[in-house]
């Protein structure tokens, strides 16, 4: 069978994403040396606490503990990489077009629910889609937009003075540095299920987003999009 | 687009432009007609010519040797730059990005940024945590405040409690935030420290007679401020420490400083962490070069000299 050649990922996407890894992790390793000096945030369902933030043997196994000033010295280096990275990003996405693969539609919410019965095999078939469904789209543009909170959300924590107007607008000094935390929580969750989703996805989906391109039946001149185009 | 796609349109908008009926303007590249959120955003898409499964996967094994070597080499100089880069220069880049920082603050430092202010139902408990220098007994009675650096002053200006509260008296209900990451609302009351720039003028950088509202960028581009036993030590950069809501404060929540949160005199700031609101303090030093600060040295962890917000 005839085969396509897809161009699938630019070279600059690829890099800032792969460049992103790296940096968020050091931004989020930093961030608990860090936390760990004030460490009062736990899950709590009435009153009752499910997980303490975090358990003492947590951060035995990784070492933070006493290490304050070296987690302020990378968190405060890093970030500048990080949101440069991210900003880089969103002005490319935005100048590229590439922002039509990225962004959701208000209909993509009810398609992006038939992906998840889908993925979850309840629903045998799945919505048409582009080179993202309309899960990864609407997953993809929020992970963005904690990026961009976590940028603000620090600043505020950052410079509570200078920009007091940020801090008040996000709830005061105390609630910015849990929004900072919570955002960092989703990080991680949304990691843990980007890394899941990529494993099963499969080795061609891994493999676009080094190469950039994946291999495609190629489209039968009869199904070709032109003649639907057509009254 | 091919030529053949590109012919294809051309027919439908002349089918357009005949009939007055219009079809959607761009064909559909993906699948789905309408419901694929790719065609209503015009997704573009990207596809090379149909190739054989031989040449197609040729290419593809071409490509990814190639990604996979400039990906593996990236992340290998990434690894092994930062692990092996000496601490010596890893210390020299960390701090020297603190300073950076500083820098970019100071551009955007204003002395009319004002921290909120909170009413007295919002105060919280005072939180104590360190008392480095400011640990033994303290003779009330001897204490004195030594100011150096006083313009028309042949040696030290020493100030009484007395003297210090004869000056302009603020009150202020701010947050106290340690750089530990915990913070409490507390009620100041003191002196502005431009007030007592103000009554007690510094030298300026010519050696005259330092304006504090007219001509803050000719002072002393810092303060020096230690406890009477030298144990604590902070600098402050001149604009933060002139700022309207940084005190030399003798009072707590209406009472007089206790010896643990820094009798008789200490600063409260909300511009900058707890590590800089020296409690206790005994010598008050303009200076023109960058003092030294307790926990900016390296040896008590390198924290940001600057430290402001």
């Amino acid at each position: 069978m005839a085969k396509q050649i897809e161009k699938k990922h630019s070279l600059a996407t690829r890099w800032m994403h792969w460049i992103n890894f790296p940096l968020l992790a050091m931004m989020i390793w930093s961030g608990l040396l860090i936390y760990w000096a004030n460490a009062v945030y736990s899950l709590r369902i009435f009153n009752y606490e499910i997980f303490h933030f975090f358990p003492p043997e947590f951060y035995q196994f990784l070492d933070i503990p006493y290490r304050l000033a070296e987690g302020l010295r990378l968190h405060f280096f890093f970030m500048w990489l990080f949101t440069i990275n991210g900003a880089a990003y969103i002005t490319y996405t935005a100048f590229s077009g590439e922002w039509r693969s990225l962004l959701p539609v208000p209909s993509s919410f009810r398609r992006a629910s038939l992906v998840a019965l889908n993925e979850i095999h309840l629903l045998r078939s799945k919505p048409a889609q582009g080179k993202y469904n309309d899960a990864q789209r609407i997953a993809y543009t929020i992970v963005i937009l904690m990026g961009a909170g976590s940028v603000f959300t620090g600043l505020a924590i950052y410079k509570p003075t200078q920009v007091s107007w940020l801090t008040a607008l996000l709830g005061g000094y105390e609630w910015a540095r849990w929004e900072h935390f919570w955002l960092m929580v989703l990080f991680v969750l949304f990691f843990a299920i980007h890394v899941l989703q990529v494993a099963v996805a499969g080795w061609g989906n891994f493999r676009s987003m080094v190469t950039g391109c994946d291999t495609v039946d190629a489209l039968e001149p009869e199904t070709s999009d032109i003649s639907e185009a057509m009254p | 687009m091919s030529d053949d796609k590109k012919t294809l349109l051309e027919k439908v908008r002349d089918f357009e432009s005949r009939t007055g009926e219009t079809t959607d303007s761009t064909p559909d590249l993906w699948p789905g007609a309408r419901e694929n959120t790719a065609n209503i955003l015009n997704e573009p898409r990207k596809l090379s010519e149909p190739l054989s499964e031989i040449e197609a996967q040729k290419r593809m094994t071409s490509l990814t040797r190639r990604g996979f070597l400039v990906g593996g080499a990236a992340a290998l100089i990434g690894i092994f730059g930062w692990r092996w880069m000496p601490q010596k220069v890893k210390d020299d880049l960390l701090t020297r990005t603190f300073e950076f920082n500083e820098r970019v603050s100071q551009l955007f430092y204003s002395p009319k940024h004002l921290a909120r202010e909170f009413r007295p139902d919002q105060i919280t408990p005072a939180r104590l945590n360190s008392n480095i220098g400011a640990e033994g007994e303290l003779d009330a009675e001897a204490w004195r405040l030594i100011i150096r650096g006083v313009a028309g002053q042949a040696g030290d200006l020493v100030l009484t409690i007395d003297d210090i509260r004869r000056l302009p008296r603020t009150e202020m209900i701010t947050q106290f935030k340690c750089i530990e990451g915990w913070s409490y609302i507390a009620k100041w009351a003191g002196v502005r420290f431009s007030d007592i720039a103000a009554a007690f003028p510094p030298k300026d950088i010519n050696g005259g007679v330092g304006d504090v509202t007219a001509r803050p960028d000719e002072l002393p581009p810092y303060v020096y401020l230690a406890t009477p036993d030298g144990q604590y030590y902070v600098g402050w950069d001149t604009q933060a420490i002139m700022h309207p809501q940084t005190l030399l404060a003798y009072e707590l929540n209406d009472e007089p400083l206790t010896p643990e949160h820094g009798a008789p005199l200490r600063i409260a700031s909300p511009t900058k962490y707890g590590i800089k609101q020296i409690k206790r303090i005994g010598v008050i030093e303009y200076t023109s070069e960058r003092p030294r600060d307790y926990w900016a040295d390296p040896n008590n962890g390198g924290y940001d000299w600057y430290s402001g917000h």
